[in-house]
């Protein structure tokens, strides 16, 4: 078992970072907690136009419009069958909020900085732009996330 | 923003308002009314402004609002007579005062090119040239003045005489449920006053007779009153109190060492009624330290003064008292309908009412979310929980109306500004014009009104440049000369609707038509109906002025105009008679937070159309329906061909057409009158909706326009008609 977040805001000193891990498929990704708002279940989404694959859409979140990022087809997967059993991590991204797609939420970690590793250069394009290091525990390996290029950028727009 | 800058602020905001009750004061002269508290506003608008100014040390918008105070008042006493001419120099004058305010306010105070002129204008009108020495000699006395200009301060305490009343209330006074601090408040009204308790009397605690008075009070009254209104307040205490009324000579101040002492410790309880508590060992009251106690931090005791020794607890009922309305007569006069305005309004931050009128939305979703999922659960209509939502939805409505009226201000705002655009206008085109507004109180929008201040004076300016004749050809056609530009609101079904109408010659069809040929905007062999041709002048590119004037013109058509009033959600159309004039008709939604929608549905999916573009609905018949090459298709309506559009393939939520029978289409009117229909699978319904941003947490999306959040919880889209009209034609030019 990891080390449980216990929320005695030591873990933040230090060099230390608070991590929250989730499941796509049989792979395991984190991102830094600080950027997460709240996690909460599957509701159907409004499919937006001429928006790319990877924005499921949009639905309401207590009176916000809130955009859905499928999260692997975002990193090059495919697309999520969602259902009840997902999970949409809210996570704030600059001035945004927008919801992300995943299958579960696993964990919370508390790390230290010397343990992320960096990214070997065997990772597909797509995924390594996202992909800021990886963390091995328990013999597992947990990708770290980088939230800032989630969301489809103005330029394509454009292209689309 | 610091205290001084803030205050600043709110002098020039204060101004504002000054300004409009200036002008529509000499408006309303001007159309006479010959009511002497008009002439007292005016004068009270340019008096409130010179005393902020000069409190700011706003130098040359002083001098200016000096002259002009002085005019006024010369007309409020009649020595000027009121006359067209003397008020059309006056209204000047309010837009010249108006710009050096406005100049004041942006910190570029400089001289007005029209000041000087308009300075010795109004001097000579008034006779201020001869007496100049007189006059400067009048501002040098002129002090700052709070704008509030309450001006009913009663005298100062060292004014010209008072009264010392001497007032001991009998234990009777308090068994008939008298209360002499009523009293004391009462005398309070009649003029400054200073209070001074002689508690010396009371006894120690264990001797306390809790039945018993024990208290005396010394009142200096000074001000403006006589001993017959002091009786009066003692009126009903007569014989239950020993009362003395002395009157008093030319004050000396009263600045006795009690009441300085008591001014220090002025947060001391007013303890006057009943016996005073006292400490139960002593037999006396140690005032000095009690007071020193009171106000540890307080000036250095002075030296011991006589009014100590004694124990008297002295109390400053200082504060000035609300005059009453007989005892500042002058004040009535300067400060008159003010009174009743004090209080009544305040100003609040916008932040803090979107705010509110964001939550509120959320509270009508909500409730309209939970109004469903407990229809879902299959409860009896009767059911109390359904009643129950009944009423939170009834209370909701008020809750949403109430708060969208705080954003709702009168039109008043908009259109006192184009009293002064048509002066000017009227000035430049040499065309005498009269203004008439109606309806100025009815309440829009704040961000509508707004704005509507760029198409009012867009149309303004063309129905004088454009709509009006010159004099000569208006005394041709047996007009009189002076033409009229009529600006006119009013509230219609759920809508403000603003027109904006002249008595001019009309539109020139043959013209029009000649021009819209010319421009390549109708096909020369066209058959148009006197409407269309009317209606051409809003279609883009288009503008009637043969030679580009100063007024109108400046490369800005009807068009903009229209596409600002679109944007608004509004709509815009004209009624022209030959010979008797226009008139422009806008109706707008009272407000941006929600939008009056037609629910579709297009493959499954819930779009909200807005229901100001929809000029009908249809179910189309197969034999109307033509291909045209590719996915592309029209409609016939009535004779004409308008492009149909398929909204569920337009925003890309199908890839095959909707047999055109299967579904309905929605004619709607688009961006400068261009026409299309949009089938849709079905209507839901109409529906007002809270419109949300998409962009706050996404981005623009070609189509739509904004979302919305509907009655089952989920997101609906806002269709933006115009970019589906325009891509989905720029989608059939490909597929020609």
């Amino acid at each position: 078992m990891n080390q449980i977040l216990t929320s005695n805001g030591q873990a933040q000193a230090g060099g230390m970072k608070e991590l929250i891990s989730f499941r796509i498929g049989a792979q395991e990704f984190c991102v830094d907690i600080m950027a997460i708002r709240e996690i909460r279940g599957w509701t159907a989404a409004t499919a937006l136009p001429q928006s790319p694959s990877f924005v499921k859409g949009v639905i309401n979140l207590r009176g916000a419009v809130l955009p859905i990022v499928d999260l692997a087809s975002r990193l090059g997967f495919e697309s999520t069958e969602a259902s009840d059993r997902n999970v949409i991590i809210v996570a704030q991204i600059g001035e945004q909020v927008v919801g992300l797609l995943v299958d579960a939420v696993s964990d919370i970690l508390t790390v230290t900085d010397d343990v992320i590793q960096p990214t070997p250069d065997v990772a597909s394009e797509t995924a390594k732009s996202f992909i800021r290091g990886l963390i091995a525990m328990d013999g597992r390996m947990i990708s770290l996330i980088g939230l800032d290029r989630v969301l489809p950028e103005n330029v394509e727009l454009e292209a689309a | 923003m610091d205290p001084l800058a803030a205050i600043r602020e709110t002098f020039f905001q204060e101004c504002e308002e000054q300004l409009a009750e200036l002008e529509s004061g000499l408006l309303a002269m001007e159309g006479g009314d010959q009511d002497p508290e008009t002439i007292n506003a005016v004068f009270r608008a340019v008096h409130s402004i010179k005393g902020g100014a000069g409190a700011f040390q706003l130098e040359a918008l002083i001098r200016f609002a000096h002259v002009f105070e002085t005019a006024l008042d010369e007309m409020r006493s009649g020595r000027v007579p009121i006359t067209p001419d003397v008020l059309k120099t006056m209204l000047r004058a309010a837009d010249v005062l108006a710009d050096l305010v406005r100049a004041a306010h942006d910190g570029s105070e400089t001289e007005h090119p029209l000041a000087s002129g308009l300075v010795d204008e109004l001097k000579a009108m008034s006779g201020q040239a001869a007496d100049e020495d007189e006059a400067e000699e009048d501002w040098g006395d002129f002090e700052f003045q709070p704008m509030a200009a309450a001006v009913d301060m009663p005298e100062a305490p060292a004014g010209p005489a008072g009264f010392v009343v001497k007032f001991k209330p009998r234990g009777d006074l308090y068994a008939k449920a008298n209360e002499a601090a009523l009293l004391l408040r009462e005398l309070a009204r009649l003029g400054q006053t200073v209070v001074e308790l002689d508690a010396h009397e009371v006894p120690p605690l264990t001797e306390i007779d809790p039945e018993a008075a024990y208290l005396a009070w010394t009142i200096t009254i000074s001000g403006d009153t006589d001993e017959i209104a002091i009786r009066e307040v003692f009126e009903w205490v007569d014989g239950d109190c020993e009362l003395e009324i002395t009157k008093q000579g030319p004050a000396d101040g009263g600045f006795d060492m009690a009441s300085l002492l008591a001014r220090v410790q002025d947060e001391a309880p007013a303890e006057d009624e009943g016996p005073a508590v006292v400490p139960a060992n002593a037999g006396e009251v140690d005032v000095a330290s009690l007071i020193a106690n009171l106000s540890p931090a307080a000036a250095p005791e002075p030296e011991p003064a006589p009014a100590i020794a004694p124990p008297t607890l002295s109390v400053v009922a200082s504060a000035p008292a609300p005059a009453a309305p007989d005892a500042a007569p002058e004040a009535q006069a300067a400060g008159g309908p003010r009174k009743s305005e004090a209080g009544a309004t305040i100003r609040v931050d916008l932040d803090r009412v979107d705010r509110l009128i964001d939550l509120v939305g959320e509270l009508v979703i909500n409730q309209a979310v939970l109004a469903q999922r407990v229809m879902e659960a299959g409860l009896a209509r009767a059911s109390a929980v359904a009643m129950g939502l009944d009423e939170l939805e009834q209370l909701t409505r008020e809750i949403q109306d109430s708060v969208m009226a705080i954003r709702a201000q009168p039109v008043k705002s908009v259109f006192q500004r184009m009293p002064r655009l048509v002066r000017e206008v009227a000035a430049m085109t040499g065309k005498p014009v009269r203004l008439v507004t109606e309806g100025e109180g009815t309440e829009v929008d704040k961000t509508v009104i707004e704005r509507l201040a760029d198409p009012l004076t867009h149309m303004i300016r063309n129905a004088i440049d454009h709509g009006l004749e010159s004099p000569e050809k208006r005394a041709a056609a047996g007009k009189p000369a002076e033409g009229v530009v009529k600006l006119a609101a009013f509230h219609r079904s759920g809508r403000i609707v603003i027109e904006v109408s002249d008595d001019g010659g009309g539109i020139n069809r043959e013209r029009v038509k000649g021009i819209a040929i010319e421009k390549g905007l109708v096909a020369a062999e066209a058959t148009l109906s006197d409407e269309e041709i009317d209606n051409l002048i809003f279609m883009p590119g288009f503008s009637t002025a043969a030679e580009v004037s100063d007024i109108s013109g400046r490369g800005v058509g009807m068009d903009v105009v229209r596409r600002s009033i679109q944007a608004l959600g509004g709509r815009i159309n004209i009624v022209s008679k030959p010979g008797k004039g226009s008139t422009f008709t806008m109706s707008l939604p009272l407000t941006l937070a929600v939008l009056d929608g037609m629910v579709v549905s297009a493959h499954g999916q819930t779009l909200v159309a807005p229901i100001t573009a929809i000029v009908e609905t249809l179910q189309p018949k197969a034999e109307d329906v033509h291909s045209l090459g590719g996915h592309a298709r029209v409609i016939s309506i009535r004779g004409g061909f308008v492009p149909l559009i398929d909204v569920g393939m337009a925003l890309g939520y199908r890839r095959d057409p909707l047999e055109a029978t299967q579904g309905v289409a929605l004619l709607i009117e688009g961006e400068g009158g261009s026409r299309a229909a949009l089938l849709v699978d079905a209507i839901q319904g109409q529906r007002q909706v809270v419109i949300k941003s998409l962009e706050a947490n996404y981005r623009q999306v070609p189509g739509v326009a904004a979302a919305t959040i509907l009655g089952d919880g989920r997101v609906a889209l806002i269709l933006d008609i115009d970019t589906i009209v325009t891509v989905s034609r720029g989608d059939m030019r490909k597929a020609s």
